[in-house]
């Protein structure tokens, strides 16, 4: 055993309200690619962003090639030996290929640039990758993997000791993962220690030495590869055992209603890089629950049918007919809702009043013209700040001083006021508290009841488990299982998400 | 509960154009207490109070448009061009050797037509094809007073017609007509998007056009009608110009006047990011930057120099808004909590 | 097409209409084609010229300088001011503006850097600021009497029998020649196309962003001082209302010339072609004679409109890969 080229020994970092690293280990040796893996919430951008100069632990060391360090800036973190490549090139677009791979660090004298001796030095950058590019064309008209390459090449050139890659084959088809692994073993070969962030697991078990598991800010292990069965490290990634296919005990009801004409019906729905056809039926009084990890294609899923994506290929009926679902405007005319995962950016319009975001959708399909009269606004507001125990000083305060739960109970109240057929929720228990978690769970189970449709996305088994009357689930985009009523347990669902048990087991 | 509404009215973002008016209103008075006096002259009102809002009113038209397109998370540069444009197509309509061509209706009708045209073209670019406020706006800016040139032939059009000029110069019951329109349009305006939920989708997508989308606005819809409304209240202005000095000049019609429309409303407490917009604050921004001009003068500023007090106002309020100095000022002044308790312990 | 072309493909665009629109106005008036008229194209152009290749380094950072216009003003009546009033020498005079200018600018860019405000609002403060002070120290124009300014204002370097470059064709050639160097050759330039390309992405690569900054929004006013130099010259007086609009043509010039308005790409090359664009157009429609000289903006309003579609539906392509 060769000694860790990095180590990282009980590293903490609390932000106001969350502790996002929680003692955690973490260690690299040189010649390996370590899988750092982990759901939504683990830690693994925050370890990710300590590592890189971002932030600053709060608590913790870290050690490269025995000697401590703390990098307070990329820049110094990079000069240390530290460099990563995020799945958003951060790379400048409009400039040339040569450009992005010296920039700051052009070869010149007298301050003039010597773009003979740049160009040399790029093509030597991206040969040591095996890469033969015109170094002269314009980094945006490359394809995103070629881009992730020269982010990569960069990054080399910087005399890096570890290489961190941050999701980088979250937008590569087969053959482009294929070059990069081809890459990978090559810089392996050299030496060098990659961190490797990944959603898919099959690439897990495809290249990586090594595995280390976050969950909620701490070290759940480090495993070899070889190690550990992929349905184990599910298990480990979610915070379950494995224990043998049981009747849950905490599911409420089961009984599915008799079987009606679907609100809902998509046929071969499909976007490139998206989502492969995928058939998706919802009935009136049901919860489908879309189970998946991340990246799998379960977010996909519900943009497109909400009209935020272009489909290639597929059809939509709602409630029978054929729907022609090119907007949100579209699918909300037709009695659907989208309470989006990603509340900040696709959810409250921070500034405005509480009031105003529960009724902007609502008011939207009424258009401009007809408007809600004020009392009707208030007695809605009053109605779901009672039904839904919204915490708030009042309607008119903006919606950005209230906490995150209760955010999300306001844009539940915005849908619900729509009065819709279908509701499609997005990870609604994301980043709120548990006792907000209760609550959204049992108004699901109350809209269930009120005949509505309910498409319940979540990367927490026990949810899905808990409130679904059928489940689907994804992975790599596609769907692989189905299971309804007391078939849903949360080893089938796990199984079906780890896939390939099979040749691990 | 009385303490709480004088809190809510101090956080609002009209106070400080207010104060602002009010220390204005104070120098003034103090320099010449016949400052807010109001007189008869030939039957109508007149008086420096009149003279301001007389003055201010092509600036508070360019403002009204102004504050809907910076509410939605832009700018439009254009606006004193399309004043030229409006002022010349109405002056060239009114001078021509047809007769027919001079009915007021038609030329109103078809100048504010060619501001809404402006307006749409500049809507189109931004919201439909994507392009920065300040790129697709400067098209205009630079092309607009060519426009305007080649509308008059390039000359300063003199207008003879009194029914034209009462726009600009006439007096209604004792007022500025001027003046009277540019109420009554922020009146209208202010009813029409508060009454309906156009006010809310304006500031919803300028809040954050991402989410708005999601909620299902017509979010492109709604910036393009922002610009169109611009257009319009800029071809307004033009026109009442062109009446106000009887003349169409496409040279000298609205020139720098899209700086004052954009300070008005920062002035005024809208921010330029977008989102929230005050009609009054814009209105009471105008006002201010006009009782600037009168005041500069009283204490010795020629009107051409005005321009650098207004120019290091601009630059202080720009300052005092940004998240730099409220960080600084955070960490200056004591928590809010410690106040409270220290005043509680006080009284 | 390959990208190499592509990425070229504005730049090719612009020179493609340069050389339509001077063949076309040659073809038609008489003596277009003369040395004299291309001689002219940058004795005319000067301030204007000397403007855009300090706009064309702050719009590759993504930014926009509207206060270029009014430091011309400003400059020109401050030195004449100067020389003509207060007997400075006139060295003296110039090398005051030129701090003037280059010290505005540097301010102007640290508000719009640290304090996080939009170029254009900071930069048309700037611009009331310079015009505000053109005024404040004379409203009326003043004439050169100084020998020196005098010979100065009248210096030729003869080129031809008919052709000779003025003192300000002389600069605007030396400073094109010196933006052209900053820009391509020096990693100020090439920092300035990150900065503009990628904001966040040029922070992360470890670039000095708000150095850099700065020091465009300085440079632009440093060339905005000597466009108001060159302008004074050229007209032999000292003016307040000197550049009234100047940046608005700047801005067409450098966009007409290729270089992406919202920042990250362009070339010195496109300033100089749109440059002689903007020069063919004003020729051409002073030997027809009957064109009134508004076209010139029209024209140069449609061009602009032109390029700018163009460039969106070249990102557009960038972006859709």
């Amino acid at each position: 055993m060769t000694a860790p080229l990095l180590t990282l020994s009980g590293l903490g970092k609390k932000f106001p309200g969350v502790v996002a690293l929680d003692g955690v280990d973490f260690n690299v040796r040189a010649g390996e690619i370590h899988a750092l893996l982990g759901e939504n919430g683990a830690g693994k951008s925050t370890l990710i962003k300590v590592l890189t100069g971002v932030y600053e632990a709060d608590v913790g060391s870290i050690r490269l090639a025995g000697q401590p360090i703390s990098p307070a800036s990329p820049k110094e973190a990079e000069r240390l030996g530290l460099s990563t490549v995020y799945q958003e090139v951060n790379l400048v677009a409009t400039l040339s290929v040569a450009e992005n791979l010296c920039l700051g660090r052009q070869p010149g004298r007298f301050g003039l640039l010597n773009w003979p001796a740049l160009r040399r030095h790029a093509r030597a950058a991206l040969a040591r990758l095996g890469l033969e590019l015109d170094v002269d064309a314009e980094l945006g008209s490359l394809s995103v993997a070629l881009q992730q390459m020269v982010a990569i090449a960069r990054a080399l050139d910087l005399q890096a000791k570890v290489l961190i890659l941050d999701e980088p084959t979250a937008s590569l088809d087969e053959k482009e993962v294929a070059d990069l692994f081809a890459i990978m073993r090559r810089l392996r070969g050299e030496g060098l220690g990659i961190v490797f962030v990944t959603h898919f697991l099959d690439q897990v078990y495809a290249i990586c030495d090594r595995i280390t598991v976050l969950r909620n800010g701490t070290l759940v292990g480090e495993y070899a590869t070889a190690d550990l069965p992929r349905l184990a490290l599910v298990g480990k990634m979610l915070g379950r055992e494995i224990i043998a296919p049981e009747h849950s005990p905490l599911r409420a009801t089961t009984a599915a209603g008799p079987v009606t004409a679907p609100i809902l019906s998509a046929r071969s729905l499909s976007r490139t890089g998206a989502l492969h056809p995928l058939d998706l039926d919802l009935h009136a009084g049901e919860v489908l629950g879309l189970a998946g990890l991340l990246g799998s294609g379960r977010t996909e899923t519900a943009r497109l049918l909400f009209g935020l994506d272009r489909r290639d290929t597929g059809e939509l009926q709602v409630k029978g007919q054929s729907a022609r679902i090119r907007s949100p405007r579209d699918a909300i005319a037709l009695g659907l809702a989208l309470c989006s995962e990603d509340r900040k950016t696709e959810g409250i319009l921070p500034n405005l009043s509480v009031r105003e975001n529960l009724i902007i959708a609502l008011q939207a399909r009424q258009g401009a013209g007809r408007p809600l009269r004020r009392s009707e606004q208030e007695q809605l507001c009053g109605h779901y700040i009672r039904a839904l125990r919204i915490k708030t000083p009042g309607p008119e305060t903006p919606i950005r001083n209230l906490s995150g739960g209760n955010q999300q109970k306001v844009l539940l109240a915005r849908w619900l006021a729509t009065r819709p057929a279908l509701i499609i929720l997005d990870e609604p228990t994301r980043g709120i508290d548990i006792g907000a978690k209760a609550e959204i769970e049992q108004l699901i189970a109350q809209l269930r009841a009120d005949g509505l449709a309910v498409l319940f996305i979540s990367s927490e088994l026990d949810e899905i488990v808990r409130n679904s009357t059928r489940a689907v689930v994804l992975r790599e985009h596609r769907r692989v299982a189905e299971f309804s009523g007391d078939a849903i347990t949360a080893p089938r669902l796990m199984q079906a998400m780890a896939g390939g048990h099979q040749s691990h087991e | 509960m009385s303490e709480m509404r004088l809190q809510r009215w101090l956080r609002s973002p009209i106070v400080w154009p207010l104060a602002g008016l009010a220390l204005l209103l104070v120098v003034n008075l103090v320099h010449n207490p016949a400052f807010l006096h109001i007189g008869v002259l030939d039957g109508h009102l007149e008086g420096q109070p009149i003279a301001i809002f007389n003055n201010g009113a092509r600036t508070l038209l360019l403002a009204l448009g102004m504050t809907l397109v910076i509410a939605t998370g832009g700018v439009d540069l254009s606006v004193g061009s399309v004043m030229a444009v409006a002022g010349a197509t109405a002056g060239a309509l009114l001078t021509s050797e047809h007769p027919q061509f001079h009915a007021l209706p038609l030329v109103l009708g078809v100048s504010l037509g060619v501001g809404a045209l402006a307006g749409l073209l500049n809507g189109v670019l931004v919201a439909y094809a994507g392009i920065q406020p300040i790129v697709a706006t400067l098209i205009l800016m630079v092309s607009g007073r060519g426009i305007a040139q080649l509308i008059s032939h390039g000359n300063v059009l003199l207008i003879r017609s009194p029914g034209f000029g009462y726009i600009g110069k006439g007096f209604l019951l004792g007022l500025p007509f001027a003046a009277v329109l540019a109420v009554a349009l922020y009146t209208v305006a202010q009813l029409g998007l508060r009454r309906t939920a156009a006010g809310l989708f304006i500031e919803a997508v300028g809040d954050n056009p991402v989410a708005s989308r999601f909620a299902g606005l017509a979010t492109a819809r709604v910036a393009c009608l922002a610009y169109l409304a611009s257009g319009l209240c800029a071809a307004l202005a033009g026109v009442m110009d062109a009446a106000n000095i009887g003349a169409a000049d496409p040279y000298r019609s609205g020139e720098n006047m899209e700086l004052d429309a954009i300070f008005a409303v920062v002035v005024g407490g809208t921010a330029l990011t977008g989102g929230r917009f005050t009609l009054l604050g814009s209105f009471v921004g105008v006002l201010l930057l006009q009782t600037l001009t009168p005041t500069l003068v009283f204490l010795g500023v020629d009107p051409p120099v005005a321009p650098v007090p207004k120019a290091l106002l601009i630059v202080i309020v720009c300052v005092l808004q940004s998240d730099l100095t409220r960080r600084w000022l955070k960490n200056l002044l004591p928590s809010k909590a410690t106040v409270s308790v220290a005043g509680r312990v006080a009284s | 097409m390959s990208p190499a072309l592509q990425r070229r493909l504005p730049l090719f665009a612009t020179a493609a209409v340069l050389a339509a629109l001077y063949v076309t106005a040659g073809l038609r008036y008489d003596n277009f084609f003369s040395a004299r008229v291309a001689v002219d194209f940058f004795t005319d152009n000067a301030a204007l010229g000397i403007a855009a290749v300090g706009m064309t380094l702050v719009i590759f950072s993504g930014g926009i300088d509207l206060s270029v216009g009014a430091v011309v003003g400003f400059t020109s009546i401050f030195v004449a001011t100067l020389v003509e009033k207060h007997h400075v020498h006139p060295a003296l005079a110039a090398v005051a503006a030129l701090a003037v200018g280059t010290v505005l600018g540097a301010g102007m860019g640290a508000l719009i850097h640290f304090f996080r405000q939009p170029a254009f609002l900071i930069t048309l403060a700037g611009m009331f600021l310079m015009r505000g002070g053109a005024f404040w120290i004379s409203t009326d124009s003043t004439g050169l009497a100084h020998p020196l300014l005098q010979r100065l204002s009248l210096w030729e370097l003869p080129l031809t029998e008919k052709a000779a470059l003025k003192m300000s064709a002389l600069v605007l050639l030396a400073l094109l020649a010196l933006g052209g160097l900053l820009a391509h050759w020096t990693r100020f330039g090439r920092n300035l196309l990150a900065l503009g390309g990628n904001e966040s992405s040029a922070q992360l690569m470890g670039l000095p962003v708000g150095a850099t900054r700065v020091a465009v929004y300085a440079f632009s006013g440093l060339c905005a001082a000597l466009a108001g130099l060159a302008l004074m010259l050229n007209s032999g007086s000292g003016n307040p209302r000197d550049g009234i609009g100047l940046e608005l043509d700047a801005i067409a010039v450098v966009v007409i010339g290729g270089t992406l308005l919202s920042g990250g790409r362009g070339h010195m090359l496109g300033t100089l072609l749109g440059l002689l664009i903007f020069g063919v157009i004003q020729s051409a429609i002073r030997f027809d004679g009957s064109l009134d000289p508004a076209w010139t903006r029209l024209i140069i309003g449609a061009l602009l409109l032109g390029f700018i579609l163009l460039q969106r539906l070249l990102l557009r392509r960038l972006v859709r890969r």
